[in-house]
């Protein structure tokens, strides 16, 4: 296997872009990547995306993306495992750069929700979801982390104020994040009188309903080196499922997904979790950042909660979460997401995080964590600094 | 809903027909076509008691289309007596009232209802064992 | 001889008083009470129908009856006046819920409120014709009442299931007598979401008549007087039309209470003297003869003559007794629930 570093990425604002339609977000977030890059062609290209089909009714994203990106022949793919649709792009673009199949790959996401009702939306993101027997009777996306989140509080005595913290955290670094959907700062206040969802979980526990696209530019090392631009390496790759029910599932409380895939991940890095400096995590949910960190291992189980109202996660903590503004604050476009994680782990890498959410001490591993569904899937990246 | 569809989940949805493994005797529900227990492929019909406990449990507020109507309602997954784990709406019960470990039955009940015109899909909910 | 093998009825768990309905139509709720002799009635929440209560009355029916295999019911009929099909029939669901498909005859039954009972009556032929080895009667509804109208304050919901067989017998059917007109008392047309009703008609000229003619029919063919009886069930739109009509047949308070459920029930249309003799059953002793006699618009009425085994010491509690379901665990809804819950609310389509 060849080494593999990542050498310029892009990405839209996030958010309600009604001027902008799935083919212009996609084109926008790749030309960035490429112009970043400074490479002068592309081999390939795989496209993480939920589904175009149900939200716009577009299928076949290889060949119309390639094609209005201009690039003809391009061999273009489009990779779907719900919301670790972006992270399952960039570990296949990783595979070919890595394989020796091809030299320089885009591994780009995109997903375009505001087209269609709120309805259209909640019926879409549902079929991450176990349809006859989650979704058949009732369940909803919320209503899943809401269970995981009953069954964390009772077991491990997690808290309202535990949840909301996650949220007002990664607002606070999401207000300092220029491509952030909501780019301000909220209070515990706010989050615990904000509507009720799905007990306990409420509106502001919730990463929304977004429109954007993140690209990013694979290639091996030696030829990032010639390139001259700012490049990080890609050491560590994993990938996981589980079942894809809830209920199925012998611990409610944790994410074996992301327990599984950060392992394999970790191994091939030749790393243990104490060596990673921050990490980007998926919180879809606020409950879903604390799960996944103990899943990881970055707090022991149970310990997550405390950990993010001490402040252990905030940008001047002793492990970094989401100094992106995490799903919550950047918002979720779907397919986007797990390559929009990818984009501000360079940007910390490489020294380049804008407006002062910039970690000041110099992080030299960073870590991806994208999952799908209820944590049906997830992949997990670990990323060095040159 | 559609026909097809709901008919072949009748087994289950009506009759809450289980697989149990041959070889490892885990109970599957739904039945499956490989054990993922021990990777068998042969099973027999076991039909699913009827009470058990609730593991974890939410309320949905914002309900997707089909059942804003029923807002808010409560889902749950409960443990079996025989130990498979499934979820179902927890229903004829205050939500404030909803405690992990508390024991309840399934009952057949509505679960979709497809407008005026689409056939009507009917499954299982959980209810408080009170008797 | 045949009879019933296995019995069970299912309510549903809310109800609303009569003063809540009252409030809303300016009515004076006092006045209705003791007019109706009714305090309250059964409400069905939306994922309740005549389909469900059923499924579960006869899942009680099975407990009864003691382990017999499904498969071998040969027959399921259904009566009701809220079908939820129109067309469609309620019986292949409950069939295929108790898995007594594919090898079965079913069919829907409709006859105002005597649905239940006309089930009960082919089956016990079925069986006695030795065409069928059980037959599994049914009579359930979820009836409306048009908003502000005086059966707004009965028309309630529940199911009652009997399984007719000739063995291990619970009650013995000793005879039958069936009596009916063209009497236009209630009734609802094709496409019509609420019944209509004729008023002061819907009492001598229906309800009495056919009830009377039908129970002294009965009873001369039986060779039996009321005294011979134990208990009396009749059909109960109300509180006070089947305590009328058993007076004035000559029975008492004590033998008709058992099986009077209607004035904190209301009027479970099919499933009304269905699920009264479920009640009166729950405590009846060996030997005891019980008269049951409902009652349908349109109209008609089906007598029996019941006579109880020493089978049911054996099985009453082998599933809950009626009067538990019927008084306890109970939730009260305001009239907006409940009109909410009868989807008697427009909504956009």
């Amino acid at each position: 296997m060849r080494d593999v570093a990542v050498v310029g990425v892009g990405m839209t604002r996030f958010g309600e872009l009604w001027e902008k339609s799935l083919r212009d977000l996609y084109v926008e977030a790749a030309l960035s990547a490429i112009e970043n890059s400074g490479v002068d062609r592309i081999d390939s290209m795989i496209i993480g995306c939920m589904t175009s089909g149900l939200f716009v009714g577009q299928e076949h994203l290889g060949s119309i993306m390639a094609d209005y990106l201009g690039i003809k022949h391009l061999p273009a793919s489009r990779v779907e495992s719900a919301c670790a649709s972006g992270g399952l792009a960039f570990r296949h673009a990783f595979i070919e750069v890595a394989s020796g199949m091809s030299d320089i790959v885009m591994a780009g996401g995109v997903e375009k929700m505001t087209d269609i009702s709120g309805d259209g939306a909640t019926y879409a993101l549902a079929t991450a979801a176990d349809q006859e027997y989650e979704v058949f009777h009732g369940a909803t996306f919320p209503g899943l982390y809401a269970l995981i989140a009953v069954a964390h509080m009772e077991k491990y005595g997690t808290t309202r104020d535990m949840l909301a913290a996650v949220a007002v955290k990664n607002h606070d670094n999401g207000s300092m994040n220029p491509n952030a959907q909501y780019p301000f700062k909220i209070t515990m206040d706010m989050v615990k009188s904000s509507v009720m969802v799905a007990d306990p979980l409420r509106i502001l526990d919730c990463s929304p309903i977004t429109d954007g696209a993140a690209a990013v530019i694979l290639t091996t090392v030696d030829i990032a080196k010639k390139l001259g631009k700012a490049y990080i390496k890609v050491t560590g790759s994993g990938h996981a499922t589980d079942a894809i029910a809830l209920h199925s599932r012998d611990d409610l409380t944790t994410i074996a997904a992301a327990t599984a895939a950060a392992d394999k991940a970790l191994k091939m890095a030749g790393k243990t979790i104490k060596d990673i400096d921050f990490a980007e995590v998926h919180d879809c949910f606020t409950i879903a950042e604390i799960a996944v960190t103990e899943s990881v291992g970055i707090f022991e189980p149970g310990k997550g909660g405390e950990a993010v109202l001490k402040g252990e996660t905030a940008l001047d903590g002793s492990f970094p979460i989401n100094t992106s503004g995490g799903l919550k604050s950047k918002g979720h476009p779907v397919g986007a997401t797990g390559v929009a994680q990818i984009v501000e782990v360079y940007k910390q890498l490489t020294g380049s995080a804008e407006n002062g959410r910039q970690l000041k001490n110099n992080p030299k591993v960073g870590m991806a964590q994208n999952m799908g569904g209820s944590g049906g899937s997830s992949l997990v990246h670990i990323l060095e600094v040159a | 809903m559609f026909s097809a569809r709901d008919w072949r989940e009748y087994p289950r949805r009506y009759r809450l027909e289980a697989g149990k493994c041959k070889k490892c005797g885990k109970v599957l529900f739904p039945a499956r076509l490989v054990c993922p227990e021990c990777g068998a492929r042969e099973f027999e019909t076991e039909i699913l008691l009827e009470t058990g406990k609730v593991l974890t449990y939410t309320v949905i507020r914002v309900a997707p289309s089909q059942f804003t109507d029923q807002a808010p309602y409560a889902i749950a997954i409960a443990e079996l007596t025989n130990g498979v784990k499934l979820m179902a709406q927890l229903v004829d019960c205050d939500v404030d009232d909803i405690k992990v470990g508390m024991e309840v039955r399934i009952e057949f009940r509505r679960v979709q209802t497809d407008d005026h015109h689409g056939i009507l899909s009917y499954g299982y909910k959980f209810v408080p064992k009170w008797y | 001889m045949v009879g019933i093998v296995g019995y069970g009825a299912h309510l549903p768990r809310h109800r609303i008083k009569v003063e809540e309905i009252a409030k809303v139509w300016g009515a004076d709720a006092p006045s209705y009470k003791k007019g109706l002799m009714l305090r309250e009635k059964s409400v069905p929440t939306p994922d309740c129908d005549t389909i469900t209560l059923s499924v579960e009355a006869t899942k009680n029916a099975l407990r009864r009856a003691g382990g017999i295999n499904t498969a071998e019911i040969g027959a399921i009929y259904i009566g009701s006046e809220s079908h939820p099909y129109a067309v469609k029939p309620s019986g292949v669901t409950v069939a295929e819920a108790i898995g007594a498909t594919p090898e079965i005859h079913t069919a829907d039954f409709e006859f105002a409120c005597k649905a239940g009972s006309e089930a009960m009556f082919v089956c016990l032929s079925l069986v006695k014709a030795g065409e069928v080895k059980y037959g599994l009667a049914i009579g359930g509804d979820t009836s409306q009442g048009a908003p502000g109208d005086a059966l707004e304050y009965s028309a309630a919901a529940g199911a009652a299931a009997f399984i007719m067989g000739t063995d291990n017998l619970i009650a013995e059917s000793v005879d039958t007598f069936s009596y009916m007109t063209d009497t236009p008392d209630f009734w609802r047309r094709e496409h019509e979401f609420y019944p209509q009703h004729a008023g002061r008609f819907t009492g001598e000229p229906a309800y009495f008549k056919h009830t009377i003619g039908a129970a002294e029919g009965l009873m001369r063919k039986a060779g039996m007087k009321p005294e011979d009886f134990s208990y009396a069930v009749f059909h109960q739109p109300n509180g006070k039309f089947p305590m009328r009509v058993g007076k004035m047949l000559g029975f008492t308070k004590e033998q008709m209470e058992p099986g009077w459920l209607s004035p904190t029930l209301g009027n479970t249309y099919s499933g009304a003297s269905p699920i009264g003799l479920t009640s009166t059953l729950d405590i009846a002793k060996p030997g005891d003869m019980i008269l049951m006699v409902s009652y349908g618009s349109g109209s008609g009425s089906d007598g029996f003559v019941w006579k109880v085994t020493d089978r049911i010491d054996e099985v009453r509690d082998k599933a809950v007794r009626t009067r538990k379901l019927l008084d306890e665990n109970l939730t009260y809804v305001d009239y907006g629930t409940y009109a909410k819950f009868r989807r008697k609310i427009k909504k956009n389509a």
